[in-house]
């Protein structure tokens, strides 16, 4: 037995158990990440796309803007304990968007609200029942609540003497106005920042509601915060000040609150679904390995245990990277399967072919790997090709659940070419090297007569 | 030895009759729906649910419910187990929850919207777009592939020709396919029957290379000198291969499109026939025509008429 065939088989035990560490169960948290991430198809939930009004916006700040938006939003989502939602910015032909994830919500309503279509603060005061009602003030004779839109953009943390952070901000000619009338009725009490109808609460999940202890008119700054809380408060106050309004533009014209894209699933269907694929799957892995053992006999079993090692060591990549499992994902799991068998099968009818032309076994097994490895590498680039090509197509917008098919086959496809060249072949050669099996009849050949016609 | 290339008229034929269905089948949809495919709603925007009922429910008496209600031009598709998928243009979340109600009024069963899936007319139209330009990228990018993996083989250009022509064939029988089921049970192609196109076509030249590599290495052999039974020895002997690799991959895929639930059928679909096909297309088509381009035998293209004088 050579010593790098001892080698890679212990690299390859050691891969294994870790992969098998990490894999089981699968809803085990491993390296800080929780469970098998699923789809929105198998875990319900929701996904909305909104295009971003940046009409209000100067140009070349939209950017910026959009972070705000995204931000405030993930705040109105978490606030809510939903922690696996994303939020992406989506840039197109100069127009932003906004796409919203949230897995788990079954109420589309509930969830538009939450997302809320706006993301200025509102300044709230307590009434005399203790409820949160909005800081309002007079100017021009028009009623006003007093709102993170009439800041100045140079909202920022300075540091008193004691080294404590402190947030600083400059209210422009309307803000001002209010912020004077309100401070001066609110002096001694308490005010909050609002989000829609939740108050932005500190790190520690105190409502963040400062008490007044000056008249301020067109400076102020609020203390006591911490740092991180400072720092949070102030990329939400920049972002409040312009209003981005979500919606879609038909026809030159932007209807607010109307999503370009949306799609909700019930928990139930993705439940049954789960099911149906893990049941579908498993009756067509058993198939498979049932035909690899019988028709290649002992290199079938070595090809159902490199299987077996894929599938694990696989499974470990979904749950470590992570990738988010989806139902297309599952097709193409199923498919890179195939594939990966599809490199067992090239190298055996290679071996096959060369003992049946008289070689010995250990010959037969060195050269079909070798001859074989040409026409793996060859087939596999096609589907790479067509992976990196989905996996952009993808990555746009409405086009989800390819990405999901492409990057678990692109994925597989990858592992499958590692299994067959590392895993089959160090299985086979320990097998042949220790003479355990030399029956040729156990690897699937019956007989010597010459396999190539020559007619 | 089975003769596979001897029997290559037999072969253009099947071949023949599969691709002019496809086109038939095109062609009439182009007439008829204003497009080659029955496209879905990934392209053209509208929505589409899942509506899951309590009792039983007939689909066609779902179906004229849904266009007495005002949604004539609305699609169903048999989910299984009380559930349908309706297909229709975009209405809004408040919209949909009140057809789901009326037709459980209607229909006297409790119902319930389990997948509601809105798409609007810019993000369809992008997706479109960038559906197209996936095709045109990854055909360049496998073109490419195809001209690279053949450098090796005697005549390129010859070889790799056949080898997209084979591929050319192939994408046109599956759109055949489909536009026969979207004229027949209304089945739409959406994004995911793109990406399994894709997928296929990258499969069908795997097939097409390796029955490919095995000739070059027989004609460089000698075997043989006659072409047409060097072609013929290197298609049998990859039929174990090429069979075995679509049989592990079919059982599978046909376990998932049984049992695998409805969301993603004719994805399965596209990807079944697409290995289905690939297979058939390498072991009696690309070689085959292959033989006829290096003989100069192009009578044999045309199956019907009468044999050229031998």
């Amino acid at each position: 037995m050579r010593r790098r065939t001892v080698y890679l088989l212990i690299f390859i035990l050691v891969l294994f158990g870790f992969a098998l560490w990490s894999a089981v169960p699968l809803d085990r948290e491993v390296f800080n990440r929780e469970g098998l991430r699923l789809g929105l198809d198998l875990a319900g939930g929701i996904y909305l796309v909104y295009q971003a009004d940046t009409s209000n916006i100067e140009p070349g700040t939209e950017d910026e803007a959009m972070r705000g938006v995204r931000d405030v939003i993930e705040k109105r989502i978490n606030a809510l304990g939903i922690t696996e939602s994303t939020v992406r910015i989506q840039q197109y032909a100069g127009e932003y968007g906004v796409a919203i994830e949230i897995p788990g919500i079954a109420d589309i309503e509930k969830a538009k609200e939450m997302v809320g279509l706006f993301t200025v603060l509102e300044f709230r005061e307590q009434d005399a029942a203790g409820n949160w009602t909005p800081a309002q003030g007079t100017v021009n004779n028009e009623t006003l609540t007093l709102t993170s839109r009439y800041f100045k953009e140079n909202t920022d943390i300075a540091v008193d003497q004691y080294g404590k952070p402190l947030l600083v901000f400059e209210w422009d000619e309307t803000g001002a106005q209010l912020s004077e009338q309100i401070t001066t009725r609110l002096l001694g009490k308490q005010m909050a920042i609002f989000l829609g109808d939740e108050p932005l609460r500190g790190e520690d999940g105190h409502i963040i509601a400062p008490t007044v202890q000056a008249v301020i008119t067109d400076k102020g700054q609020i203390e006591g915060l911490s740092l991180a809380d400072a720092t949070e408060l102030k990329g939400l106050l920049n972002a409040g000040r312009i209003d981005v309004p979500l919606g879609k533009w038909e026809n030159e014209e932007f209807k607010p609150n109307i999503p370009l894209y949306q799609w909700q699933v019930k928990a139930t269907l993705g439940e049954d679904l789960i099911e149906k694929s893990i049941r579908a799957a498993a009756i067509g892995i058993v198939l498979l390995l049932i035909f690899m053992l019988v028709y290649y006999r002992l290199p079938g079993l070595v090809a159902c245990l490199a299987l077996g090692i894929y599938g694990v060591v696989l499974l470990a990549i979904f749950k470590l990277v992570p990738i988010t499992l989806t139902l297309p994902g599952v097709a193409g799991f199923v498919v890179s399967l195939g594939m990966a068998v599809d490199a067992n099968v090239l190298i055996f009818e290679r071996m096959k072919e060369e003992l049946r032309g008289g070689r010995s076994l250990a010959a037969a097994v060195e050269a079909g790997f070798n001859r074989a490895w040409t026409a793996i590498r060859d087939s596999n680039i096609t589907t790479f090709i067509a992976c990196f090509v989905l996996i952009w197509l993808g990555g746009e917008l409405g086009a989800r659940m390819v990405s999901g098919f492409a990057v678990i086959l692109l994925i597989g496809v990858a592992l499958s070419m590692f299994t067959a060249i590392a895993v089959t072949r160090t299985f086979l050669r320990l097998i042949v090297g220790s003479q355990v099996v030399t029956n040729l009849k156990a690897y699937g050949v019956t007989s010597f007569r010459i396999a190539r016609n020559t007619k | 030895m089975i003769d596979f290339v001897g029997k290559r008229r037999w072969f253009f034929l099947i071949s023949w009759i599969l691709v002019v269905i496809g086109i038939v089948s095109l062609v009439i949809s182009q007439i008829e729906l204003d497009s080659p495919l029955q496209l879905g709603i990934d392209f053209e925007g509208g929505t589409s649910m899942m509506l899951k009922f309590g009792s039983e429910v007939d689909q066609s008496q779902l179906r004229e419910e849904i266009s007495r209600l005002g949604y004539e031009k609305a699609r169903t598709q048999d989910a299984d187990e009380g559930r349908f998928i309706i297909y229709t243009r975009e209405i809004d979340s408040d919209e949909a929850e009140e057809l789901a109600e009326r037709l459980g009024t209607e229909l006297h069963s409790q119902v319930e919207i389990i997948d509601y899936y809105y798409v609007s007319e810019v993000v369809a139209a992008k997706t479109a777009r960038n559906a197209f330009i996936a095709v045109i990228v990854a055909a360049v990018a496998m073109l490419f592939y195809i001209v690279w993996a053949f450098r090796r083989m005697p005549k390129p250009f010859r070889w790799g020709s056949c080898a997209v022509i084979a591929l050319v064939h192939n994408v046109f029988i599956i759109l055949g396919v489909f536009s026969l089921l979207g004229l027949v049970a209304g089945v739409a192609i959406d994004a995911l029957f793109i990406t399994g196109l894709l997928a296929v076509v990258g499969y069908s030249i795997n097939n097409t290379v390796v029955v490919f590599d095995r000739i070059r290495e027989n004609k460089a052999r000698g075997i043989s000198s006659d072409f047409a039974s060097t072609v013929n020895s290197s298609i049998v002997e990859t039929l174990g291969r090429c069979l075995n690799t679509a049989l592990t991959t079919l059982f599978v895929l046909l376990a998932l499109f049984l049992f695998g639930g409805a969301t993603i059928h004719y994805f399965v679909l596209v990807l079944l026939l697409g290995v289905i096909i690939g297979t058939y297309d390498s072991l009696c088509f690309t070689g085959q025509f292959l033989v006829v381009w290096e003989t100069g035998d192009w009578s044999s293209l045309v199956p019907w008429a009468k044999k050229a004088a031998q």
